[in-house]
């Protein structure tokens, strides 16, 4: 059959995208030789900032779960008056440029603020520190949660909710027994979109905490100091990990929801 | 066992006004309507699923009015099976006897009795997305009276079916109903089903009810024009009352009794009309000359349009009658009907 042109317009954009992501993140992988990735590998510093990376965001992650589900609920299942307003707030950090989400934070946590002398007090600091650290990657990383969530739950009809209820189960074991297990898989995905932002997240954090370093900013630091041939394997690595740790992820349970 | 005072709703797209209704015990009774006339709020204001303005709410003996679902002894089953998907057949069925206390041997009895009645057995292990309609309708069924309850609410449990499948649960419905205690409460819009199955029915228009009675009640008595065209009265005239007469636009039908009121209604079901070629030498007392003026093809049935003075009746006739009177639209014809086919309200 012959193909239209417009068939081989689509076609051609699609090559000039594919080639535009894959081909940057390719040289990245290969340039460094293995001599050196090995060499980075067992530099105690960037042990240490990648893993503060994946923790840090991993938190960020069970934060958004634990405090943005029952959010996510409640903006799938009801109709309010400023729902829209809500949904437009929770976009918000999307939007905002990134260092100015470290000047936000910073301003509320910092001393000349009641709220920051009030975490003084309590011995909690957020300057330079892990919590200020999880404490940003939550606030760019929890619409990402919320939103595949939301999805996930708007994609569940009520009617099963329903029909638990009416067969005798409470509001709470409805949610546990149907409504959890049918969006866990968005909210899997809401994880690890939450995750995957919250470990690129360079601009915020390294206002708000250059130090204890986090792997971006420990990528950053060593290509202002040593230039782009030091910094490549650090990022293969970070690149790597993370790559390695959402396949995992994904696999294991799109598996489990293929069984069930 | 149902009783419903005073009941007002408000939601959004949905208004209920008003509703009285009593529901028998162990009766099965139909609640039948157009689209969007508010069946459905109507049962899930019973099952407490939406929140009501005004009213109150009796199930057996017990106010239900504030209580949440899982509280009122009601189960439902729903147009679109609305089973859990996750679950297999098996654990679908048991689902409600996580929340019941319920004796062992009785629990095996009853589900040894429903996999038997709604054919269930040799599914028990399937998951949902592997049933046709009419197997997921039977397990839908199956989990809702597996908890026993007083009621059963079922919205429209036939509509989604293949013809064949929406024969053969209507069946299993029938059946369960005789040899169970619990009442059944199906809201449907379509009458031919009631008919088949209800005891007594209530129609309801934009949230209101128009009629409550035995279905025969409202099929040959229909008291108000809606309910007479619900229930397939196509020939529908306002008239008015003189003795044993109605007369419609010059035209005089004999009631061969006398109306209740001096202005109304009467209303002919289209197939208690006969039409013929000469005029009849029977019982019947009406008979009208007129002119065919269009034929409808139903399927098995025409429905022909005969025009006689100011009036357009419709009759149904089958194809073979068609064929045999030689039919065709212009034709000069005559119309009769028995004066008890002939319903005034």
């Amino acid at each position: 059959m012959r193909r239209e042109p417009f068939f081989w317009i689509t076609v051609s954009c699609g090559l000039v995208i594919m080639a535009f992501i894959i081909i940057p993140l390719i040289q990245l992988i290969t340039a460094p030789s293995l001599e050196m990735l090995k060499e980075t590998v067992q530099d105690k510093n960037v042990v240490r900032s990648i893993w503060l990376s994946m923790y840090t965001a991993g938190l960020a992650a069970l934060i958004s779960f634990v405090l943005g589900t029952p959010l996510a609920y409640l903006l799938a299942r009801s109709d309010f008056r400023g729902k829209r307003l809500v949904e437009g707030i929770i976009d918000l950090p999307i939007a905002i440029p990134h260092p100015v989400v470290g000047i936000a934070i910073l301003s509320v946590a910092g001393r000349n603020h009641w709220f920051g002398q009030l975490l003084g007090e309590l011995g909690i600091r957020v300057m330079g520190s892990v919590t200020g650290i999880v404490t940003v990657l939550t606030f760019v990383g929890i619409p990402f949660y919320l939103n595949a969530t939301k999805a996930g739950f708007e994609a569940i009809s009520p009617r099963l909710e329903k029909v638990s209820r009416s067969l005798g189960a409470s509001m709470f074991s409805t949610f546990t027994r149907i409504t959890f297990p049918l969006a866990r898989r968005s909210m899997l995905i809401g994880i690890i979109m939450c995750c995957a932002r919250a470990i690129s997240e360079f601009g915020a954090v390294v206002i708000v905490a250059y130090h204890p370093m986090i792997a971006p900013v420990l990528i950053y630091e060593r290509f202002e100091a040593y230039g782009l041939r030091y910094s490549q394997p650090v990022a293969v690595w970070l690149v790597s990990i993370s790559l390695i740790l959402f396949l995992l992820l994904r696999i294991l349970t799109l598996h489990k929801v293929e069984e069930e | 066992m149902i009783t419903i005072r005073g009941l007002n709703i408000d939601l959004r797209e949905f208004q209920l006004r008003n509703i009285n209704l009593e529901i028998r015990e162990n009766e099965f009774f139909i609640l039948m309507g157009p689209t969007g006339a508010g069946k459905t709020v109507l049962l899930e204001a019973i099952a407490g699923l939406v929140p009501i303005k005004t009213g109150e709410i009796y199930i057996g003996d017990r106010h239900v009015t504030g209580l949440p679902p899982e509280k009122r002894d009601i189960s439902i089953v729903y147009q679109d099976y609305a089973l859990f998907p996750h679950l297999t057949v098996m654990d679908n069925i048991t689902y409600g006897l996580h929340f019941h206390k319920i004796d062992k041997r009785e629990a095996r009895e009853r589900l040894a009795q429903l996999l038997d009645v709604l054919n269930l057995s040799h599914l028990q292990q399937r998951l949902p997305a592997n049933l046709s309609g009419g197997e997921k309708q039977r397990v839908s069924v199956a989990r809702a009276l597996m908890v026993n309850p007083r009621v059963l609410l079922l919205d429209e449990p036939l509509s989604a079916l293949d013809p064949g499948f929406r024969e053969e649960v209507r069946g299993s419905l029938k059946r369960l109903h005789r040899t169970s205690s619990v009442t059944f409460l199906m809201v449907t819009h379509d009458f031919a089903e009631a008919l088949s199955l209800a005891g007594r029915a209530a129609v309801m228009n934009e949230g209101r009810i128009e009629q409550v009675g035995s279905i025969q009640d409202i099929f040959q008595r229909p008291s108000s024009t809606f309910v007479a065209d619900f229930v397939g009265m196509k020939n529908l005239f306002a008239s008015n009352f003189k003795d044993t007469r109605a007369v419609v636009q010059g035209l005089e039908v004999e009631l061969g009794r006398e109306a209740a009121n001096r202005r109304g209604y009467i209303a002919i079901r289209p197939e208690d009309i006969v039409i013929s070629r000469d005029a009849l030498t029977s019982s019947m007392r009406n008979s009208f000359r007129g002119v065919v003026i269009g034929m409808l093809d139903q399927g098995f049935y025409y429905e022909v349009h005969v025009r006689a003075g100011n009036l357009t009746f419709k009759s149904l006739i089958t194809k073979r009658s068609v064929f045999e009177l030689e039919l065709q639209e212009g034709n000069d014809v005559f119309l009769s009907f028995k004066s008890a086919a002939v319903h005034t309200f």
